[in-house]
């Protein structure tokens, strides 16, 4: 299949000759042709990206036998267990977002001072890289190892500090430590996706203003801070769906019940199926789609307020 | 303008191997002041202490022994565990059939866009940056149906944890596809296939002997990414239940936390020495071109 | 817009400005190595010199945007070596996209004079006038994006004189534009700052631009300033190697020296102060010092002929297979073509000459 990707444009004849009488002209060249070539690529993601996306859709919006029904989107806002897990994703995205794109930001700028090649950068940056794919089992066993009950923080805090602080090794699994595990993973992908933004700060404009007599505050408050601001909520915005997304970290994390969205959809899967509610998994993904699809697009829109300054 | 014509969301899915060489930013020429340079490295010990922690927490638990020494025993017992060693081969296999796929779908794909049909650039790359919207738990739902149905029909390939790499393609494609776009971007490809094929070369030559070496580093990068993605994946082959080196690390971690953390650990630093080699070798390349386009003053 | 407001005409007293043996260096690079400068109220300075001379480096420091190791800077006789740039008053125009690109070009001009507490309108009033100043009256709400690159830089221009700064400095404004643009920019440049009479320091790698602006250029070298000297001047009688080299076209013709002047294509030049003094020596002609002259009996041919409207270049092939380039009026050159062969010879005027 993907060969024909690569065999599929045979050039007709009249198309040659084309081709060899003007460059420029040829590459504008709008046959039919041109487009078969990239069938491959649609076809594929037609039946691995869209159709498991029409199947959520509808299955949401159906019964088991295939009944239109509004069921199933209605358990959305009416069992409070659903309704509490998508609350309390999104307070959890909230805030891991506003911390992981604080502290993230921070590094950023910490590494844009740097360097232009230097070591500190290199290494920030690859690190960023694992670290931001880095949710998951691997991280939820990281922080076991750190502060779960034998964790090292643990340990250091009971036998030599004899504090009795994070004794109780619990806190991980509630609201604080999902807090403090996500933002491990948020603030790496911050600094992917905040640096270039800061990167793209011209020393001119900082000159500029300096020598029309403004201090760094006045450049920061009039330049720096307005053309950083969109690609900050812009940030802000992916990180929230970063973590709304998120189910390995929590999967591995948490065994008892589904507090989040995701583990929710998760459960659903796994557990016996109740008649009637076959397909209230599929509702709970359509609620996912939505609300991400829709943060999304606000991104999409501030993004390119912010390209637009940017070059 | 200048902006690029790519959908603002390309931003989305960032490409970390052009992250390493940088344009002269703020900061070039002045000498910081001393509260700048505190706050600075202030800055530096607090977040990467605090991503550090976890990492030497892992250092210490999987390399404790009896009455406390030091044993690198979990280390030595997960190169013997059967189960892991099925995850991580399995996981590698996938792996391998996950970057070939993805280089065979999209390089193709984004070179003909580019050379040949620019108006669908924007759809592809639409298309390639959906899977940001679609979370892996949400796609698991749709995708199970269709698993269930290859396994069914497909006989023993069809339910082969190998076909994750389907999955793991889609999943891959917004990375991959912003490296390989930088990478493009930066030669003028319709020239460079005018002149190849100007030259007699056809179009199968064109895409892999003449522009696909001038996006190596592209493709590299979105190789490593793309390996990295594997390798960490544990919703779907989880929810699907295919064992995979995340599902093995998973159900060892119940047994012997020890093992499973030491795993984790030498996963993790096997991936950071993949992007630092890839670092160097994208940003070397880039920095090369830099160096003629502007000329220092 | 070529009406200049009373306001900005009225602040057209320059002040002078001394650079006192500058030193810098990055690391070990000896960026500035004793760089002197007397540059009088209301003169045009241009530095000129290959990239990495130290040019940018002595801007920047006048401006504050550099420190200096060691070395001091007076502007109207004060000392403000350790001023603060945002206390310096300067303007600076910069190579490129040194504009802000979340302001309109009307609040880019605006700037300075918002930092100055100076309230809206009279603010905009002022702005206003600036942009009609550099003739862009019209392009007051565009943003930087939406303007082209020679645009950018008028705007950039009106912003750093709307402050009404006590020098201004221009650090290769020109550079990133293209040639027509360019020429006719430094023209409008120059005109303006005649007109506002203010101390203006450019810095430039373009010779033709440096040449065609300044009332002195200062040709700088590893740090140091070879030569400041007027246009004129500095062409016609460079007195270090690098200047003669650097600074115009030149043919390197083999000839031997003596006695203050240089036997060269059978013709005894004078020589210049600092040349190589004797011996076999390379005298560094100006391609328009050397006349041509067909003739059968030449022994030299012409290899090429290129046409540059009203001048004519040729390059020509002595005897010993040496090239040389020679100008002449289109007229001159009459019907000289690839081929024909020529009598070569140099015209009198002083010439340096360098041993190797």
């Amino acid at each position: 299949m993907t060969d024909s990707t690569v065999g599929a444009p045979a050039q007709p004849p009249a198309q040659t000759a084309g081709l060899a009488s003007g460059g420029a002209g040829s590459r504008r060249f709008r046959g039919a042709r041109n487009y078969l070539a990239l069938i491959p690529f649609h076809l594929y993601l037609a039946v691995f990206l869209i159709l498991p996306t029409l199947i959520v859709a509808i299955g949401a919006l159906t019964t088991a036998d295939g009944t239109p029904t509004l069921d199933n989107v209605t358990v959305l806002f009416t069992d409070p267990t659903v309704v509490d897990a998508f609350v309390y994703s999104i307070q959890l995205s909230i805030a891991t977002a506003i911390a992981g794109a604080v502290l993230g930001g921070l590094l950023a700028w910490a590494v844009a001072r740097g360097k232009p090649n230097g070591l500190l950068r290199q290494f920030v940056i690859a690190a960023s890289g694992v670290l931001a794919q880095f949710g998951g089992v691997m991280l939820a066993f990281a922080f076991l190892a750190a502060f779960g009950f034998n964790g090292l923080v643990t340990i250091f805090l009971r036998d030599t500090l004899h504090l009795d602080l994070l004794t109780d090794a619990t806190w991980i699994y509630g609201f604080a430590g999902l807090v403090v595990v996500y933002t491990y993973f948020q603030i790496p992908l911050m600094l992917i996706v905040f640096l270039p933004s800061l990167d793209g700060l011209r020393q001119e404009w900082y000159d500029a203003s300096a020598s029309l007599g403004g201090s760094s505050g006045s450049f920061w408050r009039h330049v720096g801070g307005p053309i950083l601001a969109p690609s900050f909520l812009g940030a802000l915005l992916l990180l929230f769906t970063n973590a709304f997304s998120a189910y390995a970290t929590a999967a591995a994390l948490i065994s008892q019940g589904s507090p989040l969205a995701t583990l929710q959809i998760g459960a659903s899967l796994q557990s016996e199926v109740v008649i009637g509610r076959e397909n209230v998994g599929k509702a709970l993904a359509l609620g996912m789609i939505v609300i991400v699809s829709v943060v999304m697009v606000i991104y999409a829109l501030i993004q390119r307020r912010a390209s637009r300054w940017v070059r | 303008m200048t902006a690029s014509p790519g959908a603002p969301l390309s931003a989305a899915a960032p490409d970390i191997g052009a992250l390493a060489a940088r344009p002269r930013g703020v900061g070039g020429g002045r000498r910081p002041s001393p509260l700048q340079r505190s706050a600075r490295i202030a800055i530096l010990v607090i977040v990467i202490g605090y991503l550090g922690l976890p990492l030497f927490a892992m250092l210490e638990f999987s390399t404790r022994g009896n009455y406390g020494s030091r044993s690198l025993d979990s280390y030595a017992a997960m190169l013997n565990n059967q189960d892991l060693i099925d995850g991580v081969t399995t996981s590698l296999q996938i792996a391998v059939l996950t970057v070939v796929g993805m280089l065979l779908l999209l390089v193709p794909t984004m070179v003909w866009t580019v050379v040949r049909v620019p108006r669908m650039r924007r759809v592809v790359e639409f298309l390639c940056l959906l899977p940001l919207a679609i979370p892996a738990i949400v796609l698991v739902v749709g995708i199970g149906p269709i698993y269930r149905w290859m396994g069914q029909h497909l006989g023993a390939v069809g339910a082969s944890p190998l076909t994750l790499a389907f999955i793991d393609i889609v999943l891959c494609l917004p990375f991959a596809y912003r490296a390989i776009d930088s990478s493009l971007r930066s030669i003028d490809s319709a020239t460079l296939a005018d002149a190849s094929r100007s030259l007699g070369a056809g179009w199968p030559r064109t895409i892999f002997q003449v522009i696909l070496p001038n996006i190596r580093a592209g493709v590299l990068s979105a190789s490593v990414l793309a390996i990295a993605l594997v390798l960490g994946e544990y919703t779907i082959s989880s929810l699907l239940s295919f064992n995979t080196l995340q599902v093995a690390i998973y159900l060892l971690g119940g047994r012997d936390p020890f093992i499973s953390v030491a795993v984790s650990l030498s996963a993790l630093v096997f991936a950071f020495i993949l992007l630092i080699v890839i670092a160097r070798v994208g940003g070397g390349g880039r920095r090369d071109q830099r160096e003629v386009e502007e000329p220092a003053t | 817009m070529t009406v200049a407001s009373p306001a900005i005409a009225s602040n057209g007293h320059g002040v002078g400005v001394t650079f006192e043996d500058m030193h810098r260096w990055y690391g070990s690079v000896h960026a500035l190595n004793g760089l002197s400068i007397d540059i009088a109220p209301g003169e045009f300075i241009a530095l000129l010199g290959p990239s990495g001379c130290g040019k940018t480096t002595a801007l920047r420091a006048l401006g504050g945007l550099d420190e200096v190791d060691q070395g001091r800077i007076l502007v109207d006789g004060r000392d403000i070596t350790r001023v603060p740039t945002n206390r310096r008053n300067m303007g600076i125009v910069f190579q490129a996209y040194s504009l802000f690109p979340n302001m309109t070009a009307r609040d880019n001009v605006a700037y300075g004079l918002r930092l100055r507490g100076v309230d809206r309108a009279a603010r905009k009033k002022k702005a206003d006038e600036m942009l009609d100043l550099v003739g862009l009256a019209a392009q007051a709400s565009r943003y930087p994006h939406q303007m082209s690159g020679g645009q950018q830089q008028r705007v950039a221009l009106a912003r750093a004189l709307a402050i009404e700064p006590s020098v201004l400095l221009l650090d290769e404004p020109l550079s990133a534009l293209d040639a027509k643009v360019r020429r006719q920019l430094r023209e409008e440049i120059r005109r303006i700052q005649i007109m506002i009479g203010i101390t203006t320091l450019f810095v430039t790698h373009d010779q033709e631009e440096a040449l065609a602006m300044g009332d002195r250029v200062g040709v700088m070298s590893a740090g140091r300033l070879e030569q400041i000297a007027a246009p004129t001047e500095l062409y016609d009688r460079p007195k270090t190697r690098f200047v003669a080299e650097f600074v115009g076209l030149t043919n390197r013709i083999p000839g031997t020296a003596a006695n203050g002047s240089v036997t060269v294509l059978g013709a005894n030049v004078p020589l210049l102060d600092g040349s190589a003094h004797s011996g076999a020596v390379f005298a560094l002609v100006r391609p328009e010092n050397i006349r041509v002259v067909a003739t059968q009996d030449g022994g030299a041919r012409v290899a090429a002929v290129s046409f540059l409207g009203s001048l004519c270049r040729a390059q020509v092939t002595l005897p010993d297979e040496t090239l040389v380039v020679a100008q002449m009026s289109a007229a001159e050159a009459g019907d000289l073509q690839p081929g024909t062969a020529v009598r070569v010879s140099v015209l009198p005027s002083p010439v340096f000459a360098v041993a190797d």
